[in-house]
């Protein structure tokens, strides 16, 4: 083999030529030194010296069905584990089918590392076969990329790319690698350490502005934490819970922090947001203090800015100095980790009763709790997910698709345990649940994964089911069926005077489909049958897909209409109507 | 409000792309760029002027920062710099013109740089005021055509880089 090769680098390099790897050889070894057991991939011409190198690797490999469903996996096997998700394509469409889900995992700062092949470097601007300007594309949606064009800086990038991915406010990296550079041979493993001069991350937070925030608290009658995905990333739930309840503060989370508090504890606000609770809402309206950890201020959260928080100082904790005031003026910036951030904190906060402010929540929470009508004849999909709580003792992982069965899900099902809610905030991809709940499957064997998906959603990348059939994964798919795209149905309903504009699709008989892929599939289309059905399909060892009937026009709420101020809620008279 | 902000860059392929790509990712405006060489072979210079409120320029400063191969980002606003821009301009001019528009070119001390039958090109530094000066100077004469480089600066005060 080495007699055959062409490298230009065995002729720079004077060492004998049996130190000499090639490249695809040396991205394997880098990878199996950072730790990486787990990848998900699909091959094609230009990263073939790069698979042939896998094809006894020491690496679990997992095959989608599509490049998208595969960045997906790595995405969701990300947030499962806190390891870095590590995906590979080939160039050209291959390479064009990542991003969305690189899109996808750069607006939620989830670390991931993407390999894709491209055609020689020599070849690279002159419309080679399935070339595509890989590192244009996915500029805009990744955290950093670049293209190796020297097999001796290989070793270098990617050990690069993972810690760019993993540390500060983590993102997808995405590394071309031309294929002769997969071949090219070099001797080196890289520098052991990391020289990124431009990329400095400040994990521990300034003294004195922590002083300040632990201060502002102290002297609070009203305050509110405000918890996003950022806790979750720097696993910084206990020290979270410690603070909380040294200091007896009320914590709301958005979509992406849901897990990082225990919603069962009597200081838990659940969700705020657009589609948040009423009491969370109001708290934040009406708080003198918002305390704002790992959350970047999103306009499904704040709704109208002018009006957010409009009595409020605001603290903010958060690892990117650019999360800081660019939506809200901050008053009290702190950068830097979470957790180191909060564990100071907890040292100088002290305990305040703030038995007032308590007891307007309490108020809240019993006139607007999250209802639904438990007297339907109809399977309501909140029924469902209360069901599923109840018999998975809440202790599921969740995946999600986008829309209302998203918002459900978030809503009813209470999340205990960080890393238990994986769902596309950010970008809103429909499409994601089915992959993710692969990808999460993979990261946590033991744990039970479902699914909690719509029609529509489930519709764009089902066809991740025989991936899952393959490695024998026992995921639960629950889709809400309610014949309509209902997100949409729902806006349409509400502002576009119920003109339902190509909102409705045919769907297939999923269980059908689902058999026909090799999954169990089940329908259930009677209120009756939910509890057995749940329990039969809980008890499959097989992927199994259970096609929910849901009331079709059933909506989600509260919500707060774009434009609006976070306490101008619709549908609480609605919800009130309801015992 | 105008700002210069300089950003000291890796020299590495791709971070023009980077940089410009993330200005129109958020869309903020730049008046200017220009990247050139340091005294350091492993660095670039990046001098961007940007108009917008502080909130805005904020965001750009932190934003920038924040692109990987940017080494150090810094905005001039309110310090003393030395500013500049570098202009050639091809200005019409027929020989009964010429001696007016000699004087003009020494008013602000241009140079000839090249001589054509009917055009006259002229290198002008200095700062940007200066150079629009001069070109509505030299519109009653009829402009051929502009090439201009954008700002570059530097603080006055010495100040210690990276
Ligand atoms: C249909 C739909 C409806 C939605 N409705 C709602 C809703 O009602 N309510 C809601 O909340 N969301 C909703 N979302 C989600 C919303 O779009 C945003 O994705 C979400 O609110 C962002 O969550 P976050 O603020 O926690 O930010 P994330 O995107 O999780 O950002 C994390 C923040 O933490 C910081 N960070 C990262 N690491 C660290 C660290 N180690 N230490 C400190 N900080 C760190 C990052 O810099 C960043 O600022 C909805 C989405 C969809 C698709
Ligand atoms: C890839 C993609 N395309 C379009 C949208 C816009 N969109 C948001 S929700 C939604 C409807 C989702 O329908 P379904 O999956 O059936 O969920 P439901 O709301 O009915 O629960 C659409 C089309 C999106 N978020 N993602
Ligand atoms: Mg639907």
């Amino acid at each position: 083999m080495a007699s055959k090769s062409r490298s230009s680098a065995s002729k720079a390099v004077s060492k004998d030529n049996s130190s000499l790897k090639t490249g695809a050889e040396i991205i394997v070894d880098t990878l199996i030194k950072l730790g990486v057991d787990t990848m998900f991939g699909y091959p094609g011409g230009v990263v073939l010296p790069l698979f042939d190198k896998l094809y006894d690797a020491p690496i679990n490999f997992i095959i989608p069905r599509h490049e998208q469903g595969g960045c997906h996996m790595a995405d969701a096997y990300a947030r499962a584990s806190g390891k870095v998700g590590v995906v590979l394509a080939t160039s050209g469409p291959g390479a064009c089918n990542l991003v969305t889900g690189l899109a996808t995992a750069n607006m939620d700062s989830i670390p991931l590392v993407a390999m894709t092949g491209q055609v020689r470097t020599e070849l690279i601007g002159n419309d080679a076969f399935q070339e595509a300007d890989t590192t244009g594309v996915t500029r805009p949606v990744t955290k950093y990329n670049c293209i190796v064009k020297d097999v001796k800086d290989l070793a270098r990038l990617i050990k690069e790319a993972f810690h760019i991915a993993s540390t500060g406010r983590p993102g997808p990296v995405l590394i071309d690698l031309p294929v002769d550079v997969q071949v090219n041979k070099a001797s080196t493993d890289g520098p052991d350490k990391i020289e990124l001069p431009g990329y400095r991350i400040r994990t521990k937070g300034h003294a004195r502005q922590i002083s300040m925030a632990a201060e502002a608290i102290n002297n609070s009658r009203q305050p509110v934490l405000y918890v996003g995905g950022g806790v979750i990333i720097a696993n910084a739930s206990d020290e979270l819970r410690a603070l909380a309840q040294k200091a007896n503060l009320p914590v709301t989370t958005t979509l992406l922090g849901l897990g990082s508090y225990d919603q069962s504890r009597p200081e838990s606000l659940d969700m705020l947001g657009m589609h948040g609770t009423a009491y969370a809402n109001f708290a934040v309206q009406e708080c003198d203090l918002l305390i704002a950890v790992g959350a970047r201020f999103d306009d499904r959260v704040t709704g109208k800015l002018d009006s957010f928080a409009p009595n409020a100082k605001i603290i903010h904790i958060d690892i990117d100095p650019s999360s800081i005031s660019k939506n809200v003026h901050v008053d009290i910036p702190v950068v830097g980790d979470a957790k180191e951030i909060l564990a100071e904190m907890i040292k100088e906060v002290k305990p305040q009763p703030r038995k007032k402010w308590f007891s307007k929540i309490a108020e809240w929470k019993k006139k607007f709790p999250l209802r639904y009508d438990k007297n339907s004849s109809q399977v309501k999909p909140q029924y469902v997910i209360d069901e599923l709580w109840r018999q998975t003792k809440g202790r599921a992982i969740i995946t999600t698709g986008v829309g209302q069965n998203q918002m459900w899900a978030a809503q009813f099902y209470h999340f205990s345990m960080p890393r238990q809610f994986i769902s596309s905030g950010g970008l809103g991809t429909m499409g994601f649940g089915l992959p993710a709940a692969i990808g999460a499957q993979i990261a946590k064997p033991d744990m039970t994964v479902i699914d909690i998906d719509g029609d529509h959603s489930f519709n764009m990348t089902l066809t991740e089911i025989p991936t899952a059939v393959e490695h024998n994964l026992p995921i639960k798919v629950c889709i809400l069926n309610n014949g309509y795209m209902g997100m949409v149905r729902q806006w349409q309903e509400l502002f576009y005077g119920r003109r339902y504009s190509k909102s409705y699709l045919a769907n297939p008989d999923y269980a059908t489909v689902a058999c026909a892929l090799g999954a169990v599939g089940k329908t259930c289309d009677k209120k009756a049958d939910v509890p057995k059905v749940i329990k039969a399909m809980l008890a499959e060892k097989r992927p199994c897909v259970v096609d929910f009937r849901i009331e079709r026009e059933e909506n989600v709420w509260p919500m707060v209409a774009a434009g609006k101020s976070l306490d101008e809620m619709d549908g609480l008279d609605i919800l009130e109507r309801l015992i | 409000m105008k700002h210069i902000i300089s950003a000291l860059v890796e020299n590495k392929p791709g971070v023009l792309a980077q940089v410009a790509g993330m200005f129109a990712a958020r869309a903020f405006n730049i008046d200017s760029l220009v990247v050139g060489r340091t005294e350091d072979p492993k660095l670039s210079r990046m001098t961007i002027v940007v108009i917008g409120d502080d909130r805005v320029v904020e965001q750009v400063r932190k934003q920038l920062a924040k692109v990987v191969p940017v080494v150090k980002v810094q905005d001039f606003v309110g310090e003393p710099v030395v500013a500049r821009d570098l202009m050639l301009i091809s200005i019409v001019a027929p020989p009964e013109k010429r001696p007016e528009i000699l004087s003009l070119i020494e008013m602000f001390k241009g140079k000839v740089v090249d001589l054509g039958l009917k055009l006259v090109m002229v290198e002008v530094s200095g700062p940007e005021a200066k150079i629009e000066a001069f070109i509505n100077a030299c519109k009653p004469y009829g402009i051929k055509s502009v090439a201009r480089t954008g700002t570059i600066a530097m603080p006055r005060t010495a100040k210690t880089e990276p």
